[in-house]
């Protein structure tokens, strides 16, 4: 008869941390950064198609860092959570709080009920009426959820980024002087790992994936959706007029 | 649906396969839907309804406009209602037919445009939501056969190209594209008569909205249940054009000087019938 080892909880769960941590931390990272004039979500992310960043509903956006298939599917379930709650109430009540906590019990569920964790960490943003009303939500494989002020960032050595994002980042910033934090904040991990070793590849437009949270959408676009993507030439425009190419 | 349900991702969403938010409602929580009912036998109580919603082709797009009445038997229940709207930034519909199930259809057919952009990160095609309005009619055919019928109108613009189509239905849900100009709704016999005779190849954008409100103006005049512009409250019929650029509502001023030029000339004709 097979014999069957006792294993505690604590190390059971530590287990499951340990292997979603570091599934997380093979990807690149993304970072969600609040402006004067919105949300900006900015990721590092070749892939034209293949996107982490994403619209949920009128002003909340979607940023995911991880294994594709499993961001995905829970960006769906947002997008199906929000309409559905949009439909059946008013658009006005879907928030990004609800959203956030419904993620939060779906992600602590699957950590601790299923076979293996989810290797992802999202982050839910609300773009608000001024810069102050903005939320950002992070929400971790295990269900943790936390309120970050101002910005996040996720992913692969995010605590540097996160680091350089906490240097720079101050309320007022217009969206130029955002995106260059951002991506200056994106290129830190790389800088390091080149440092001693030669020349480290600066991050252009092409490897971007750059999508906004307009704070006025409804006055100047008359649309209730403030979600905005950037395309390519966009975000190379707005990098070279700040002085940087 | 109970706050359980609500309040949760239902088991199967996380892996859901469909980019359809009706087909996702109808199966997870059917009670969502407008239709879908089975109603007991037995005489419905008046309900209000809409009328007269007409569409052109014109030079650069398509334009679609309503009446603002609602009708409930012979009484006027609604001076004011909306029955053109925008389903998204390419397309425009209008509903005739029983007011309140058609204002939940509007408003289910536009969300199910907007999920599919973005599950999918991409518009439908104009065809594609044509056929998914078709469908949401079909579902509606139960409610339709107690006399609780809706009938849209559908019109829009492939997005990147300015060439208008319009779209028909039937309460079963057949689709017919209509070339030139369309009408439904109880007033649409007299509408579509001053269209044959007002419509013409390559109208300008400001010429097409006068001869959509001159259509509404003589299916006012013939139709009990179409309400004509209402000089003294000020209520000018709901109007949007469609072109390369998105859908837009025509302004109430612009609406404003339209109707008092065709007031005008009529008030100088001056002729009976």
């Amino acid at each position: 008869m097979a014999q069957q080892f006792y294993v505690s909880p604590e190390q059971i769960m530590k287990d499951r941390a340990d292997f979603a941590r570091k599934g997380i931390a093979r990807g690149r990272s993304v970072v969600v950064i609040s402006f004067l004039g919105g949300i900006a979500l900015v990721a590092e992310n070749p892939s034209p198609t293949l996107h982490k960043i994403g619209e949920i509903y009128d002003r909340i956006g979607f940023a995911a860092v991880g294994k594709y298939n499993e961001f995905e599917s829970l960006r769906q379930a947002g997008v199906r959570y929000a309409d559905v709650r949009g439909y059946s109430y008013d658009r006005a009540d879907v928030s990004a709080r609800g959203l956030a906590s419904v993620y939060a019990q779906s992600l602590g569920t699957v950590f601790t009920a299923e076979q293996k964790p989810f290797e992802v960490e999202l982050a839910v943003a609300e773009v608000g009426a001024s810069q102050n009303a903005d939320h950002i939500f992070r929400l971790t494989f295990d269900g943790s959820i936390a309120d970050e002020s101002g910005y996040l960032a996720m992913g692969g050595r995010a605590e540097l980024v996160q680091q350089k994002l906490a240097d720079s980042w101050a309320p007022g910033a217009d969206l130029a002087q955002t995106l260059a934090w951002a991506v200056a904040a994106l290129q830190a991990p790389r800088l390091e790992a080149a440092n001693g070793s030669g020349q480290a590849e600066l991050l252009g437009a092409g490897s971007l994936e750059v999508a906004i949270l307009e704070r006025d959408a409804h006055e100047v676009r008359g649309t209730h959706r403030a979600f905005r993507r950037l395309d390519t030439a966009a975000v190379e425009q707005i990098l070279t007029t700040n002085g940087r190419g | 649906m109970d706050a359980a349900q609500r309040d949760a991702l239902p088991s199967g969403v996380v892996a859901g396969a469909t980019s359809s938010f009706l087909d996702f409602v109808t199966h997870s929580n059917p009670a969502l839907l407008p239709f879908g009912r089975s109603l007991p036998a037995g005489e419905l109580p008046p309900t209000p309804h809409g009328t007269t919603i007409v569409a052109l082709c014109y030079e650069g797009g398509v334009l679609m406009a309503g009446d603002r009445r609602a009708t409930m038997g012979s009484m006027i229940a609604n001076r004011h209602i909306e029955k053109v709207f925008p389903a998204d930034r390419y397309s425009v519909l209008g509903i005739a037919g029983t007011a309140g199930i058609a204002v939940d259809i509007v408003r289910l057919f536009q969300v199910e445009l907007e999920h599919y952009e973005k599950i999918e990160g991409t518009l439908l095609s104009l065809e594609g939501k044509a056929n998914r309005l078709g469908a949401m009619i079909r579902a509606n055919l139960p409610m339709a056969l107690q006399g609780l019928s809706v009938v849209p109108l559908f019109a829009g613009v492939e997005a990147g190209t300015s060439a208008g189509r319009l779209f028909s239905y039937d309460v079963t849900g057949g689709r017919y594209e209509e070339l030139e100009h369309h009408s439904v709704g109880s007033g649409s016999v007299f509408a579509r008569g001053a269209l044959k005779k007002l419509w013409r190849p390559g109208l300008a954008e400001d010429d097409a909205v006068t001869v959509a409100v001159e259509a509404l103006v003589d299916a006012s005049d013939d139709d009990s249940a179409t309400g004509g512009p209402d000089l003294v409250r000020k209520v000018w019929p709901v109007v949007y054009v469609v072109n390369d650029d998105g859908a837009h509502r025509v302004s109430a001023d612009r609406l404003a000087a339209t109707v008092a030029d065709i007031v005008a000339r009529r008030t100088i004709e001056g002729r009976e019938a």
